[in-house]
Order: C-alpha cells, then structure tokens, then sequence
C-alpha cells in the first residue's frame, strides 16, 4: 500500500502564507528536513500531515537565502530550524528558541554544507 | 517577585540512559521554563549515505537506534522499495510486521522498567525487563541478533521463521500476555504509582497536536494518530485499534502503552494466523532514482525516512526524522508548571531516544 504524499514547490516569499494555510486547514506539522541538491544549492522540505496524507512545500534556497522561521504557527519547528541551522548553514530568521549554532554541537562546522562541499572537492 | 534560579538537568542524570540537557528555570520548586539541548552525540548517520551503497545502508539505518532498530532497517528497505516500485512477497511483509511488533513489545516492556525506577520502584523494574528478555529471546531465535537484527533487506527479508517456529511464537505469546497482565496491573492500579503519574505532566490534545507530538505521547492526550493504519507491511490486513486516553497526563501515556503491548501480541497473532506461504524476497537489480517520504510507526511514534537518489548505487539524501526529536516542544510544554521532583518522571514519560534523535 503506497503513502499518499505530494511534493509542491514554492517560492521562499510564499512560505510563511502557504504554511499559515496549512495551519488553518488543521494539518499537522510531521518534519522540515534539508537536502543539499547542488555546491550551493539546498531543498528544505516543510512536511504537513493531515489523515495520513502528507503534503510537503519545498523551497530551493542558498546559503545566503534568509529563510523565515515558521516558529509563529507551529511553536515546535525550533527544533528544526535550529538543526538546518546546525548542519547545513541555512540562515533562519526569528527562530522563538535560537540556539545561535549551538543546538547540534558539531566538530566541523555545517557539516552538511557548503564549506565541506568546498573542502571535500580539494 | 520570587527569585528564578537555572538548574541544570542532564546529560548527565540518574534517569536519563541518555544524553539530553535541560535547563530548567525554576521559581522555588516549581518550573517555569525549560531550554532544551542536544547534540551530545550527534554522529553524522546521514552524511554515511553518500558513502555507501544503498543496499548496504540498510545496516547504518538499522543502527540508527538500539531498541527499535528493526524498524528503522524496515522503513528504509520499505522506502527504497517505493521509489524503485518494487513488489515485496507476502509473506516478507509479514515478518516485517511480526518482527516489529516483537520491537515495540521489547521496546515498550523496556520503557516500562526505566519508568519504574524513575519513581524508585526497582521490583517493578526488573520484572518488566525480565518480560522483556523472553521477547528479545524470541528475536534472537528467529534472526540471530537481540537488539541489532540485520533481517530486512531491499526485496524481502533475510530469514524466514518455519511455520512451526511461528506456531511456538504463537503459544509463547499466551504464556507472555498472561505476565504483561500482572505487570500492568501494578502500573495501572497501584497507589504508589498513579500518585506519582496521574495529573502530573499535563499536555491538552491541542498543545499535543500543534507541537507536533507523535506516538503515545501524542495518543496520552487524545490524538489518534498511528502511522499502521496506512497500512504498510501487513497492517493494511490486520485488525487492530488505535490506543487513545484523554488525560495528557504521565498516567494516560503509560495506559497507552500498557495498553499497546496487548495490541502487539494480538497483531502477532493475527499475523501469524494469517502468513502466507511463499518466497521472502525478490530479486533487486538497478538503483533507485527518485525521492520518498516513508513513514512509520515506531514504539516512540512517527518515523520518517526521507530518501533520495539519483539512479546510482549512491543516495543523495536520507534524512531521518525520529520521534523523540519532534516530542521535544511537548515535552517542554509538559515540563513548564510542574515540580522540580516530578522532572525525571516527566521526561521519562514521553521515551526519550536520544541516539535515535542523534542520529
């Protein structure tokens, strides 16, 4: 039996309008999950669920790309948030929890970032 | 205005088997606020996937966790199988789903005695563990490992369980009910306990939801959710009841629990009444080149495997979001209120796995 789930891509200025829709339509939170596509390239996948059927608005964003938190509808994406923050270097802004770096302490910054994409080129 | 103070909670701690760090501030005895942080152990599990051939990740998913391990290796294999449309024999999804609910009894019983000797009743834990052993002899027997069972693969499952074997599962499964039910007894119905659980810990059906929490702790409050009833594996034909309470308290999430163990034993035995004969897996050739959200229903609540791959033997992407990771923000809403005292049974309540989180 195949998991419903649709994938709808977006601008990152329609994030926190589509997100706030999803919110009032009652679905649930499930995950915001990053994925590094291209040297500076990223997905961010916000994952919605509601009766076992998960959407997910996907945005493509650079390292440089301010994304805004959706902390303001749903409290508990810090943790999230703060793990894109941690591993990958995405810069999130108003974060309600911002453990500024700290969240994941890591030995190599943004392991799953740019600069190890840097480093593992050399 | 009273003084607040910060007290430190973990990594370190008598209850916490693992590491998670909570900066509790506190007016008096009461708690007032709660900082959470991890990254104690964060090992990298993800970044592995670049490295290894996507066959051979099943055993890295695996070791995400040491208590439900099976399904995580499940749910990897399973989102694979989805993006490469492959077409697993019956009766491998059978075993996927016998062997999981082995987990969620050994991972539940396990819960239980860490529970217990968190309000300080060690008889309770040990029996809940000795419950626990005759589960993790089962697993043993029938896939050569306890904890880490390297049975699933892309395509099936590695071993099969002779239908003799499953008929003696079936009746130890009797002989094990009959123990859950003394043990359940006591946490359901002993003085000591409920006064230590009950209204302790509180979490509204709503806070739950829109915290995103999962697995019994959302259930604890009332939020029927429960990933196998989207049936994957061999759910889709099994009956079984989604366990809700309506309390929110550290009581409601233990029922559930109690409650769920006597759910597994009756999904093991439908399955095994039901198990078809047949082949357990399938030959796999090509790689996988597409993306797929696989979720599932670990003993702590929704597992996501969010793969991607693009037709080489490498994926590009597996992102694991485990429950513990999203039971955080209820768990620190839990948290604000209650006494300093009651912390360790608080945070006990919601099964912390931060090895999982930490993946």
């Amino acid at each position: 039996m195949k998991q419903e789930q649709t994938i709808i891509p977006i601008e990152v200025g329609r994030l926190i309008g589509s997100v706030e829709q999803f919110r009032n339509e009652g679905y649930r939170l499930a995950q915001i999950g990053c994925t590094k596509v291209g040297d500076n390239s990223f997905e961010i996948n916000y994952s919605f669920d509601k009766d076992y059927v998960l959407q997910n608005l996907r945005i493509t964003v650079t390292a440089e790309t301010e994304v805004p938190s959706i902390t303001g509808m749903y409290w508990g994406a810090f943790v999230y948030e703060n793990e894109m923050h941690d591993l990958f270097g995405i810069q999130v802004k108003g974060i309600n929890i911002d453990f500024k770096g700290t969240f994941i302490r890591t030995a190599i910054r943004y392991p799953f970032g740019v600069s190890v994409a840097k480093e593992e080129k050399k | 205005m009273t003084k607040q103070i910060i007290v430190p909670f973990g990594p370190q701690h008598p209850v916490l088997p693992e590491p998670i760090h909570l900066d509790l501030v506190l007016e008096d005895e009461k708690v007032v606020d709660v900082i959470p942080s991890i990254g104690y152990i964060h090992r990298g599990f993800e970044k592995l996937v670049e490295k290894r051939e996507f066959t051979e990740y099943v055993f890295i998913a695996e070791r995400t966790c040491g208590i439900c391990s099976f399904i995580h290796g499940a749910t990897y294999c399973q989102g694979i199988e989805q993006i490469m449309g492959i077409q697993v024999p019956e009766r491998a999804n059978y075993l996927r789903t016998i062997w999981s609910e082995y987990s969620r009894l050994h991972s539940h019983l396990l819960w239980l005695g860490l529970y217990a000797d968190s309000f300080g009743f060690e008889n309770l834990f040990m029996n809940a563990w000795r419950i626990r052993e005759r589960i993790l002899d089962v697993m043993e027997q029938t896939t050569g490992g306890r904890v880490i069972q390297g049975s699933c693969k892309i395509g099936g499952v590695r071993k099969d369980i002779s239908n003799a074997k499953l008929a003696e599962m079936n009746r130890d499964l009797d002989s094990i009910k009959r123990e859950m039910e003394e043990l359940t007894t006591v946490f359901l119905k002993d003085d000591t306990v409920i006064h230590r659980t009950r209204n302790v810990g509180v979490i509204s059906r709503q806070d739950a939801f829109h915290l995103g929490a999962v697995g019994p702790t959302a259930r604890g409050s009332g939020v029927a959710i429960d990933l196998r009833k989207t049936g994957y594996g061999a759910y889709g034909e099994l009956d079984f009841p989604v366990i809700t309470d309506s309390c929110g308290d550290c009581y409601s999430r233990c029922l559930v629990r109690c409650k769920e163990l006597f759910t597994s034993v009756d999904i093991i035995q439908q399955a095994i009444a039901k198990i078809p004969d047949g082949p357990v897996d399938v030959k796999v050739t090509g790689a996988p080149n597409g993306e797929f959200f696989m979720r599932a229903e670990q003993p702590r609540g929704e597992l996501v495997h969010y793969l991607k791959g693009n037709g080489t033997k490498f994926l590009i992407r597996s992102r694991i979001r485990t429950p513990t990771l999203t039971n955080i923000p209820p768990l620190v809403k839990m948290l604000q209120g209650c006494d300093l005292a009651d912390v360790p049974v608080i945070v006990l309540s919601i099964d912390p796995c931060i090895s999982c989180t930490e993946r």
